[in-house]
């Protein structure tokens, strides 16, 4: 009875307050969204506002009843849970409901319900239960597998639903593998697959292979400190490729100039390696690997794209990248929001006096894009008071995380804190146009029963860790 | 506590958090505060004018009968953004069109614009668009717009009720009230009174979804504008004399011009041949405008208000006035009469009657050798220096009557006749090498004189009214207005004294009712109830037989109406215009006809079939 006394006076109120305005507000410009004047009642459970209201309702018993479990419970069975998310995320891929294009639902009745959104919260505790474990550090390669396994598994099975929205929140951990102690090196090597990622899209095949080679030539340099062994290295290239497209020419045998360079590099490996042996330069065949591991990634990448992805996700992806504008394209829904968002000015047009939301110019108003509602009806005003409520909300998290004693409930609230953070960023960057259009919810605003839940559940969890800090030890 | 060598990474991450939102922030403010592009953009999404088209004006005839009024008509109009596939092969069907020309119309649409409506197919009638309605829903992003076509009650008078058209470009340009497809009168009445009749456009602002379907009304309504119905105007015109005109006139080429003297409003204006103003309406309107317009008798031409023509021998009524007032000829004058009249080499013949003649007498049988002499005697008179001085006098008259300018009445198009100045003859001659005798067909009406029916109508009416007429006009009553135009209640004095009109309206008196063999020359207008007094002409025609001309009034004592009868290629003024003026003048005084010989006579001739055959042998 003494520990159930200490949950109430060791809650952090400031967190739940935060929480429960947002909550306020998600529901009211839900409200204003798809208000009409047939359904005037907020409390009308036909309408989106009240169905909001129940799975508010409902968020708040399952808060109470996460505050009354026993803080050991969540690292206890932090793999338990996510098994358990992972198989229903198997059993909809196969058996679930299609909505929008996306098989990602369970269907019990008129309660539809997204596993998706569940699993990032069991990933982040089984994110912290691993790098919380004795003897792991992010300096071994079995423990980056060991987080792959965790991270991407649920990922790729949300994203072989088609829901590459969802599939991305993942990426989110990378912020918590940082905090981890994530090496330099790691990360450099991140943001170098990234970079080919994107080039893969953007450019000619032929460019890339050209940039991936130039740079395995410096790298070479970087390593060797020996000019000597890059124009020989380069030489042999030079030759293999000029022997190799005289054969393509004097045969007409019309192979593209891609494949004829290909075949010159692994041609010319092959010297290099006899040569590596030879001479005992250091660290060739692990520069070779990375190099043709570049050239696979970048040729995937466009076979998968050109083959795999629907035409939307490709549109989406091409007006990003600033490939294609067609205002009336994929262009379009960005372009109506932000008219919705810039016709607010500073002061909004007033609650229900909105006119691009309600009218449906703007998709999605009352999920995605609701963000789009607050911008236009309480303007620059309202804008900066909710982006200060997030950031309220987000400092705090990092702070509850900080002064964890157990490093499960500081990695966890760092899991919690990234999961945010990124839906933050990618739903409200989309809305004013600054970053490409992906389907994810601003979370505790957005329409949604999974949504609110998971969040809910998410945040509260943390929560609970962090009123039993104290008594933890390890 | 584990030892943490990454804590100072917990400042990277509230940093990179933070500067997340300064740029949200900066954003937002850019789009929300600092550029105006997206308050206009969110303005043009959901606000939609639609122009309220108000029924146009009626117009009734001076017995309150309703002449013109307005029909439902509906313009089909496509939004090509909401165009989805449909059964072509139908539509075309229903509306009666090729697919070739539904297939322009909506790439035009396209062209103009994916967002806004633009017209496949204009003004259909009620019957096609109940067909259409029971199929609308087939057609996605085709619908009606409601609008009004003239609707005519007789197929009569349709030079004076004009008909309405589209605008033209020009005026959509120099206008600020007519957009590109308004309709606006083009001629006749509808044209002069447009800005009456035409009533005020409105609109209606409201709130539309992005399916373009309306949500409700802009901010209450408060920047509608109820469309202002147009204004109702009474004719002037008898509908029943302007039928009985017509049927005179039929198979006949000229003009009846008929005046209230007292009013100087217009009871009738003929103009044959003419056309059915049913012609001119929906949707046949351009392909009968272009028949008409190729017609080689002209029936488009306002002959009333138009045509030139020499006045002949009714001329000898003006000349006599002014011979009097110049006090150049006397009651008492006689002149003798032995086949015409003689100076030197020149001869100028007349008709065979009882000779001498004075003044009186001298219009009763229109001797020619009388004015002659008349009108020698205006150019010779001793109180002018010149002929120059003497001829700008006698037609300083002339203007006085309307001649030579516009009367300016309420109808468009009124052209201005011709009349000869010095300065025509001191070109012609040279400078004061001219005399009498170069000028003197002027003394009988012929030579370069262009009077139009309408002036002559308007002459006759001064004479009736012994010295003044007003102006003549077609409308008598704009509804909800006091009084009509200032310049229709002023009188135009004659420079004559009524005296004189005295005298020569008993000359007419006689050349209708004088006593058979007296050499009376319009005993074919008498009346046997009525003394009706008018003059007879024959205009020499270049091209074809004289023209039969007659002006005259009625009754002699208390004029209600003065009229002026054309009949083109007809022969003498008493063959034809003189029983033709007989006939309106009785059925406008009696409503109806005592000697139906009279009618069937004028009715069943056919003077177009002859000019036919001559134009046939000119070829
Ligand atoms: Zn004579």
């Amino acid at each position: 009875m003494k520990r159930r006394i200490n949950v109430w006076t060791n809650i952090d109120w400031l967190t739940v307050v935060l929480y429960l305005i947002l909550v306020f507000l998600g529901w009211i410009n839900i409200y204003s969204a798809v208000y009409n004047e047939e359904h005037q009642s907020i409390f009308d459970f036909t309408q989106r506002y009240g169905k909001q209201m129940i799975w508010i309702v409902a968020a708040f018993v399952i808060a109470i009843f996460i505050m009354i479990i026993d803080s050991n419970f969540y690292s206890f069975f932090a793999y338990f849970l996510h098994f358990v998310i992972l198989f229903l995320l198997i059993f909809v891929t196969l058996f679930g409901t299609e909505i929008h294009g996306s098989r990602a639902w369970l269907e019990f009745g008129n309660v539809r319900f997204q596993p998706a959104e569940f699993a990032k919260i069991t990933t982040a505790l089984a994110l912290a239960r691993y790098l919380s474990s004795q003897n792991v550090s992010l300096k071994s390669f079995r423990t980056y597998l060991w987080v792959a396994t965790i991270v991407l598994l649920p990922a790729t099975i949300i994203l072989l639903q088609n829901d590459a929205g969802s599939a991305l929140v993942f990426f989110a951990f990378v912020l918590v593998l940082y905090r981890q102690g994530l090496s330099f090196g790691v990360l450099l090597f991140g943001f170098y697959v990234i970079a080919l990622f994107v080039l893969a899209l953007v450019l000619e095949k032929l460019f890339v292979i050209f940039g991936t080679i130039g740079l395995a030539l410096i790298v070479l340099w970087i390593l060797n400190k020996r000019f000597k062994y890059v124009m020989v290295s380069a030489l042999i290239l030079a030759g293999s490729g000029g022997l190799f497209y005289g054969i393509d020419h004097f045969f007409h045998l019309n192979v593209p100039m891609y494949f004829i360079i290909l075949g010159a590099l692994v041609f010319s490996s092959i010297f290099y390696l006899i040569m590596a042996y030879w001479y005992k330069i250091p660290k060739v065949a692990l520069l070779l690997l990375l190099l043709f591991g570049s050239i696979g990634l970048t040729y995937s990448v466009d076979h998968v794209f050109n083959n795999f992805l629907g035409s939307h996700q490709q549109k989406r992806i091409n007006q990003l990248l600033g490939l294609s504008s067609d205002p009336l394209g994929a262009g379009y829904n960005v372009n109506q929001s932000k008219i919705a968002i810039g016709s607010g000015q500073l002061t909004g047009k007033g609650f229900l006096n909105g006119t691009q939301t309600k009218y449906n110019f703007v998709p999605e108003q009352s999920t995605d894009f609701i963000f789009c509602t607050i911008g236009e009806e309480w303007g620059f005003i309202g804008s900066f008071v909710l982006i200060g409520l997030f950031i309220a909300l987000m400092l705090r998290l990092l702070f509850l995380a900080e002064r964890q004693r157990s490093t499960f409930s500081r990695i966890y609230g760092y899991g919690v804190l990234s999961v945010l953070f990124f839906h933050f960023v990618i739903n409200i960057g989309m809305t004013i146009g600054l970053v490409p259009v992906i389907g994810i919810p601003l979370p505790f605003i957005s329409y949604g029963g999974s949504s609110l839940w998971a969040f809910t559940i998410m945040l509260f969890i943390f929560i609970r860790l962090d009123v039993s800090r104290l008594k933890v030890l390890r | 506590m584990a030892l943490d060598t990454y804590a100072v990474r917990r400042n990277i991450i509230a940093f990179l958090i933070v500067l997340v939102a300064l740029i949200f922030l900066v954003k937002l403010f850019l789009i929300q505060v600092v550029s105006s592009d997206y308050t206009p953009a969110a303005t043009n999404n959901v606000v939609r004018r639609i122009t309220q088209y108000p029924a146009r004006g009626l117009i009734y005839d001076r017995d309150g009968e309703l002449l013109v009024y307005n029909q439902a008509a509906y313009d089909i109009m496509v939004n090509p953004r909401h165009l989805q596939a449909f059964d072509t092969t139908e539509l075309c069907n229903l509306l009666n069109i090729e697919k070739q020309y539904l297939s322009q119309k909506l790439q035009a649409a396209k062209a103009y614009s994916r967002y806004k409506p633009s017209v496949v197919l204009k003004l259909v009638s009620a019957e096609t668009y109940a067909r259409l309605q029971e199929q609308m829903y087939q057609f996605p992003g085709f619908f009606v717009q409601p609008r009004t076509v003239r609707k005519y009650k007789y197929s009569s008078a349709a030079h004076l009720l004009g008909y309405v058209g589209e605008v033209s470009d020009k005026l959509v340009d120099t206008s600020s009230y007519y957009k590109s497809g308004d309709y606006v009168g083009v001629s006749g009445m509808e044209k002069s009174y447009e800005p009456v009749l035409r009533g005020e456009k409105g609109v209606k602002i409201y709130l539309v979804d992005v399916h373009n379907r309306i949500k409700g009304s802009y901010q209450d309504g408060q920047y509608d504008k109820e469309a202002q119905v147009g204004t109702n105007i009474v004719s002037s015109i008898d509908m029943d004399l302007q039928r009985y005109g017509e049927k005179l006139m039929k198979n006949k080429i000229g003009s009846i011009v008929a005046i209230e003297p007292s009013s100087g409003e217009i009871l009738a204006m003929v103009s044959s041949p003419g056309y059915d103003p049913a012609l001119l309406v929906g949707r046949p309107r351009s392909k009968n405008y272009q028949k008409l317009k190729n017609d080689t008798l002209k029936p488009l031409f306002n002959r009333g208000l138009m045509a030139r023509y020499p006045p002949g021998s009714t001329f000898k009524v003006i000349n006599a006035l002014i011979g009097r007032q110049e006090e150049v000829v006397f009651p008492s004058t006689t002149y003798s009469c032995h086949g015409g009249f003689y100076s030197g080499n020149f001869h100028m013949g007349c008709h065979n009657h009882p000779s001498p003649v004075d003044f009186i007498e001298s219009i009763q049988v229109s001797c020619n050798t009388y004015y002659a002499n008349v009108f020698k005697r205006i150019m010779q008179d001793d109180q002018f220096a010149s002929i120059s001085q003497a001829f700008t006098n006698w037609k300083g008259y002339l203007e006085s009557f309307g001649f030579g300018h516009k009367l300016n009445v309420d109808l468009p198009n009124e052209v201005s006749g011709f009349l000869p100045g010095v300065d025509y003859y001191n070109r012609y001659y040279g400078k004061d090498r001219w005399g009498y005798l170069n000028v003197i067909s002027l003394a009988i009406g012929q030579g370069e004189l262009g009077i139009t029916p309408l002036q002559m109508a308007n002459m006759t009416s001064a004479v009736a009214n012994r010295g003044y007429y007003y102006t003549p006009h077609v409308v008598r009553e704009v509804k909800g207005e006091q009084r009509i135009d200032a310049r229709f209640r002023e009188k135009n004095q004659i420079m004559i004294d009524s005296t004189y009109f005295e005298e020569v309206i008993r000359g007419m008196e006689l050349a209708v009712n004088g006593p058979p063999g007296s050499g009376s020359t319009a005993r074919t207008a008498r009346l046997d109830s009525i003394t009706v007094c008018g003059k007879t002409g024959t205009a020499q025609n270049p091209h074809g037989k004289d023209h039969s001309i007659f002006i005259a009034f009625a009754p002699k004592e208390d004029p209600q109406i003065a009229l002026a009868v054309y009949f083109e290629n007809g022969g003498f003024g008493a063959t034809w215009a003189a029983p033709a003026a007989k006939l309106m003048i009785e059925k406008y005084l009696t409503g109806s006809i005592s000697v139906q010989w009279w009618e069937d006579y004028v009715v069943e001739a056919n003077l177009i079939k002859h000019r036919k055959e001559e134009d046939e042998t000119q070829d």
